[in-house]
């Protein structure tokens, strides 16, 4: 029955992917073919960007765009948290944030991690919740999809990208409303509150007064779930009976972590005209999240080691979980939102058992199993590319990808994309374990601890925003840190590679030879699966032995 | 810059600002805006009661808790919902977030132990020695309120074979076939609990 749930979750996103990435197609390259209907969209979404809404970019303009709308977001977003104590729909009357907290939510947000140091039901006002953070869900969500359309464009040989914010409202209007108001409906009908009344106070049946935080959560959850966000309306995110309330709920909101990732691979094949290049894809992101979905499982089953010897029946690690959701949902989600980078979670994550924590800490290092919506297949791309040019040196050719040179140029920018993931959570892990500043806000001791610091940086670095909950992260040094590695490590992976599309775009197309490296075959697939495993998740092994594998050997 | 130099000749980053905040104006209102509000018109209409919170109304009309929210029960003649590490704080939700590995999760087992009287010969449900992931488990195993029954049956005087029965009638299985341990509800339970007349 195990096994069962484990197949059903990726085998229901996968059939629902193929169709939605149809769909996307038609809603971010709408083509001359469109209905009236569509067409109506596309000069209304014109309409709302004015004069800077109509002309084809290049990778420049295109990544300017990008850049500047984000700055906006980030400005928007960290006023109406800073403001929060002024402003209406405050009925629990939540006061003011600390300015590092709203720098490192606000960045967190906008980079669609959703990194939480505050938790949602003691800080945040339902405005903050809904006007904040709820819209910066969408609209993060909406520049993944548009980044990864222009990488498509690029890549089909066009050098001009299309225009950032027909493609941002294309993708947050016509992707992503559409379906979080659908399964936020599901939610409601599953029992998911949505209200604008205040926390509900209560007496129990022992005659004690219990207050029940509540608000509009079920618009919230749908569109985090969905968006690669994660961010929950509640601190322990899914696992809050109010996000996610039964078996039902927890399959639905299974099932939509993974379906735009997944979806994402053939709206980018279809774009780039290459639609069994991203066949190839999918089969090696659907190897590896298979591969550790049973690993991951399989951890999971035995009971924690500190309860050995007790009088207490056989069980799975039942620690940090909820039963509603049977034995095995818990390391299947912590798995697909950390392959995803959505990040969000339906137990407690710094109570996984060594080898799981260790599995859930691989896809965030790789990042790259279907991955964040949009920025999963733009972060394979880059690997795709390394694995090209090596392909290319062993049997003394000029490399090539989808009938271009790749050169110089491009080997450089993908090296320096690639290589600012593990530089940042190497870096910032060895800074704050070995001074105060980690190492005095760890909950568990030990190799576990050195986990919690690892696992914080890794998060923040994938973008993920999953965390060992028991670290103390609401200090200025976590704040500003984690902050700053989720800012870098959004824009340099989102820009490098536009720059390298649109440096393909402008080379001369070079013949298909005999000779020529097909990129729709198994040999490829076997490429690309090889750059991921060596680059990818070799750099992080001194860091996993230190952390889960030393703890996982320190059980007898 | 000049590749915010629009061609007719204006100000390409007036027009990147304008272009920026009216998106941010059109996206808020809309997914922000409209959005949320169509959903909770729609719980409003279609699941009033769940969408207030699942709220439950004792024999007298007064709430009592929410049906989805656990909350603290001591007394012996009730039956007691898994352990908390925010002692049921429905304000401020959240785990243990002990490692495995962690001394403090053995020395809490312990003392859970012996709260139960658990034994070799009678071991305890793994769910009553383990904090949920909310603190809020509105839920324990069949098996774990079962574990209980002669207990409570003892405190309210009333027979084992009716608290069985009262078990068994609300016992359900959240997954159907995909999940193998029926649960129960705790405050559902005990209200049935106080409801009960012989």
């Amino acid at each position: 029955m195990s096994l069962i749930f484990t197949a059903l979750i990726p085998g229901l996103a996968a059939l629902l992917a193929w169709p939605l990435g149809r769909a996307m197609t038609w809603a971010m390259a709408p083509g001359e073919k469109a209905g009236p209907w569509r067409q109506g969209a596309e000069r209304l979404f014109e309409k709302i960007a004015g004069p800077a809404g109509v002309p084809m970019q290049t990778w420049k303009g295109y990544t300017l765009s990008l850049i500047f709308f984000n700055a906006v977001m980030f400005i928007v977003g960290f006023m109406l948290l800073a403001l929060q104590q002024l402003l209406p729909l405050n009925p629990d009357g939540k006061g003011p944030l600390a300015p590092s907290l709203i720098f490192n939510t606000v960045a967190s947000f906008v980079t669609n991690t959703n990194l939480q140091h505050y938790s949602g039901e003691v800080s945040m006002s339902y405005l903050s919740q809904l006007l904040g953070l709820m819209w910066l869900q969408f609209v993060s969500a909406a520049t993944g999809i548009a980044a990864l359309s222009a990488l498509a464009r690029g890549l089909a040989g066009s050098t001009l990208l299309g225009n950032f914010y027909r493609d941002l409202m294309r993708a947050a209007f016509l992707v992503l409303l559409p379906l979080a108001a659908v399964e936020a409906v599901v939610l409601v009908l599953g029992g998911v509150p949505m209200t604008f009344q205040g926390a509900a106070v209560v007496k129990t049946l022992e005659g004690a007064v219990q207050t029940i935080a509540r608000g509009p959560v079920a618009a919230f959850v749908a569109i985090k779930q969905l968006g690669t966000n994660g961010g929950g309306f509640f601190g322990p995110n899914s696992a809050h009976p109010f996000e996610n309330p039964s078996f039902f709920t927890n399959l639905v909101e299974c099932v939509s972590i993974l379906l735009i990732p997944m979806a994402s691979v053939w709206m980018f094949g279809r774009i780039a005209g290459r639609l069994r290049h991203a066949a190839v894809i999918f089969a090696v992101m659907g190897l590896l999240l298979i591969a550790s979905l049973g690993l991951a499982v399989h951890f999971e089953s035995a009971p924690a080691a500190a309860l050995a010897g007790l009088p207490v029946q056989a069980a799975g690690n039942l620690e940090g979980k909820e039963l509603r959701f049977g034995p095995v949902a818990a390391p299947v989600w912590g798995t697909l939102t950390t392959a995803t980078s959505n990040g969000s979670t339906n137990s407690m994550l710094d109570s996984f058992n060594p080898l799981t924590g260790l599995i859930a800490l691989i896809g965030m290092w790789l990042n790259v199993t279907f991955g964040g919506v949009g920025v999963g297949l733009i972060n394979m791309f880059l690997f795709i590319i390394v694995g090209v040019f090596i392909c290319g040196m062993m049997v003394g050719r000029t490399p090539e990808y989808l009938n271009r040179k790749v050169e110089t140029r491009e080997m450089k920018f993908a090296l320096l994309a690639l290589l600012a993931h593990p530089l940042l959570i190497l870096s910032g892990t060895a800074l704050f374990a070995a001074t105060a500043w980690g190492a005095a806000t760890v909950h568990n001791t030990g190799p576990h601890g050195f986990s919690e610091i690892l696992y914080e940086f890794t998060s923040a670095a994938a973008n993920n925003g999953s965390d060992l909950a028991g670290l103390g992260n609401n200090t200025v040094p976590w704040n500003v840190a984690t902050g700053m590695v989720m800012l870098l490590a959004r824009f340099v992976p989102i820009i490098f590679p536009l720059a390298i599309a649109g440096s393909l775009a402008a080379k001369k197309p070079a013949p298909e030879t005999v000779g020529t490296l097909r990129t729709d075959t198994l040999l490829f697939g076997v490429v690309i699966l090889g750059s991921v495993v060596l680059i990818g998740a070799l750099l992080f092994l001194p860091a996993a032995v230190l952390g889960p594998i030393a703890e996982q050997l320190s059980v007898r | 810059m000049n590749s915010f130099t629009a061609k007719n000749g204006q100000n390409g980053w007036v027009q990147q600002t304008t272009a920026s905040l009216r998106s941010v104006l059109a996206t808020m209102a809309v997914c922000a805006g409209l959005y949320p509000l169509v959903i909770w018109g729609l719980g409003q209409i279609l699941t009033p009661q769940s969408a207030g919170g699942s709220l439950v109304r004792n024999g007298q009309g007064q709430i009592v808790g929410s049906a989805l929210i656990a909350q603290a029960f001591t007394r012996p003649e009730y039956f007691w919902p898994r352990s908390s590490a925010v002692d049921y704080n429905a304000a401020a939700a959240g785990g243990s977030n002990l490692s495995p590995t962690n001394p403090e999760l053995r020395t809490r087992a312990v003392v859970l132990v012996k709260h139960y009287g658990a034994t070799a010969g009678a071991p305890l449900p793994a769910d009553l020695v383990t904090a949920s992931g909310s603190g809020l488990d509105p839920h324990i195993t069949l098996a774990a309120a079962r574990y209980q029954a002669a207990r409570v049956a003892a405190a309210r005087g009333m027979p084992l074979a009716e608290v069985e029965a009262l078990l068994a009638k609300h016992s359900f299985r959240p997954g159907g076939a995909l999940t193998a341990k029926p649960l129960v509800n705790v405050l559902i339970v005990n209200m049935a609990l106080d409801g009960w007349t012989p």
